[in-house]
C-alpha cells in the first residue's frame, strides 16, 4: 500500500522534471536548427529556464473570461492531467522499475490516454472562446480518427507477442526487437504517424494552428490551469514514446547499460525525433488529414493486421 | 494483498492531488485584479460578435460515429489477439470474417461520400 504510494511520488515527480526537461530541449532544438542560441541567461545554457518560468506561472494571474460554462472550464485542466499521471502506472522503465505490471498493460495506457480528448474538447466548449471551440472541435475529431490506426498497430504486437502486459512484451523481444519484424516495421510506421497526430504534434497540430486559431483550445487558459495543459502535452510526448519503446524498441533491453538508462535513452530519442520534426515539416490541412487516417493509415493497418495474421497461424 | 484496480484507483487520487495542489499553491500567490476588458473572450483585441456556441458542421459527428463501430470492434479483437495462436486457423478465419464484414462498412462509408471532408 504504502509502496505504491512512494511509487506514485516518484511518477509525479518524473513527470516535473520530465516536463521542464523536454521543453528545455525542444527550445534548444528549435534553436539549434534555426540556428541560434535559445536560452543561455538562466543556468548553464538556460538549464534553469523551465524553473524560472514555472515560477512566473505560478505567480500569474488567472483570469476567467466572461460567458464560461465554470463546470467544463474548471475540470478541463484536470482531465488532460489525471489521465497522464495514470498512464505511468505500466510503463516498464526496467525489469524493476514498474509500478504495477497489469495484465491488460496496453490496454490499459491505451484507454487512459484516450480521455484526454474529453479534456481537450472540454476546454474547447467551455472557453466561450471561438478559436477555443474549433480547436477542440479539430482535436476531437482528429484524435479519434487516429485511435483507430493506432490501436490496430498495437493490436498486432499483442498478436506477435501473445500477452497484454507490458513486461511480458518486453520479455517477448528477448531474441531480436520487433521493429526488425517487417510486418511489425509497418505496424511502428503507422504507429508512429498516429500517435504523433494523437498529441497534435506537427505536422498534426492544426488544433491548435497558431496562425489560424490563436493557440486553439487553451488561447483563454492562464497562469497554473494553462501550465497544466503544457505540462500534460509534453509528457504525453513522452508517454507515446515511451509506449513506442516498450511496443517495438525492445523496451529497457540493451547491452552494457542498465535497463533505465536504456529506455529512457531510447524514448527521448523518440521525443527528440518529434520536435525535429516539428521544425522541419509545414502543417497538413484538416481535410488531408483526416482523409489520410481514415483513407491510408486505417486500411493499411486493417490489411496488415489480417496478412501478417494469416501468416502467424498458418 | 489488495487487488490492482485499487493501484489504479490510487494513481487516480494522486492525479487529481497533483493538479490540485498546484491550482492551490498559485491561489496563495497570485495576484487578483479582475476588469471589464480583461475578462473578456480573445478575439484579436475586436469587441465580441455573437454568441461562440453555435450549430457546428455535422462532419464532426460522422467521423465519432465511424470512430465508435472500429473501437467496439478493436475491443472484441483484443481477447483474441492474445489467444488466438493457440486457437488457430478456424479461430483466425471467424475472425478475418468479422474484420472483412467491418471493413466492407468503411468501403461503404468511403463510396457515400462520408470520409469527404468539405
Amino acid at each position: 500500500m504504502s509502496v505504491i504510494f512512494l511509487k506514485g511520488l516518484a511518477v509525479l515527480g518524473f513527470i516535473a522534471v520530465s516536463a521542464m526537461f523536454s521543453i528545455w530541449l525542444e527550445r534548444k532544438i528549435s534553436a539549434w536548427i534555426q540556428n541560434r542560441m535559445g536560452p543561455m541567461m538562466t543556468g548553464f545554457h538556460g538549464t534553469l529556464q523551465p524553473v524560472a518560468d514555472t515560477i512566473k506561472l505560478l505567480l500569474k494571474e488567472d483570469i476567467v473570461p466572461k460567458g464560461v460554462d465554470f463546470l467544463s472550464w474548471w475540470l478541463a485542466p484536470f482531465f488532460v492531467t489525471v489521465p497522464v499521471v495514470m498512464a505511468f502506472l505500466v510503463i516498464p522503465f526496467s525489469s524493476k522499475w514498474i509500478a504495477l505490471d497489469l495484465n491488460v498493460g496496453v490496454l490499459y495506457v491505451c484507454s487512459v490516454t484516450s480521455i484526454c480528448v474529453l479534456g481537450i474538447f472540454m476546454a474547447g466548449w467551455g472557453s466561450n472562446n471561438k478559436y477555443s471551440l474549433l480547436g477542440g472541435m479539430r482535436s476531437a475529431a482528429q484524435i479519434i480518427s487516429y485511435e483507430v490506426p493506432l490501436l490496430l498497430s498495437v493490436l498486432l504486437v499483442v498478436m506477435q507477442s501473445g500477452t497484454m502486459s507490458m513486461q511480458g512484451i518486453v520479455a517477448a523481444q528477448e531474441h531480436g526487437w520487433f521493429i526488425l519484424k517487417p510486418h511489425l516495421t509497418l505496424a511502428f510506421l503507422i504507429y508512429f504517424i498516429s500517435a504523433t497526430a494523437e498529441v497534435n504534434r506537427v505536422p498534426f497540430d492544426i488544433p491548435e494552428a497558431e496562425s489560424e486559431l490563436v493557440a486553439g483550445y487553451h488561447t483563454e487558459y492562464s497562469g497554473m490551469k494553462f501550465a497544466m495543459f503544457f505540462v500534460a502535452e509534453y509528457t504525453n510526448m513522452f508517454i507515446i514514446s515511451a509506449i513506442a519503446t516498450t511496443l517495438f524498441l525492445g523496451g529497457w533491453q540493451g547491452p552494457f547499460l542498465p535497463g533505465l538508462v536504456w529506455f529512457l535513452l531510447k524514448s527521448y530519442g523518440l521525443v527528440a525525433f518529434l520536435m525535429w520534426m516539428r521544425w522541419t515539416l509545414p502543417r497538413v490541412r484538416m481535410d488531408q488529414m483526416m482523409s489520410f487516417a481514415w483513407k491510408v493509415l486505417t486500411p493499411m493497418a486493417l490489411l496488415n493486421l489480417l496478412i501478417s495474421g494469416w501468416f502467424m497461424v498458418k | 494483498m489488495i487487488p490492482n484496480y485499487y493501484y489504479i484507483i490510487i494513481f487516480l487520487f494522486l492525479g487529481i492531488a497533483f493538479v490540485g495542489s498546484a491550482f492551490a499553491v498559485s491561489f496563495l500567490f497570485r495576484p487578483k485584479a479582475p476588469s471589464e476588458a480583461k475578462n473578456s473572450p480573445y478575439e484579436c483585441g475586436e469587441i465580441i460578435q455573437g454568441d461562440s456556441r453555435i450549430q457546428f458542421n455535422v462532419r464532426y459527428y460522422l467521423f465519432a460515429l465511424i470512430f465508435v463501430i472500429f473501437d467496439v470492434e478493436i475491443l472484441f479483437t483484443m481477447p483474441w489477439a492474445v489467444v488466438f495462436r493457440q486457437l488457430g486457423q478456424v479461430a483466425f478465419f471467424e475472425m478475418a470474417a468479422f474484420i472483412l464484414v467491418l471493413g466492407l462498412g468503411l468501403y461503404y462509408a468511403w463510396k457515400k461520400g462520408a470520409l469527404q471532408w468539405q
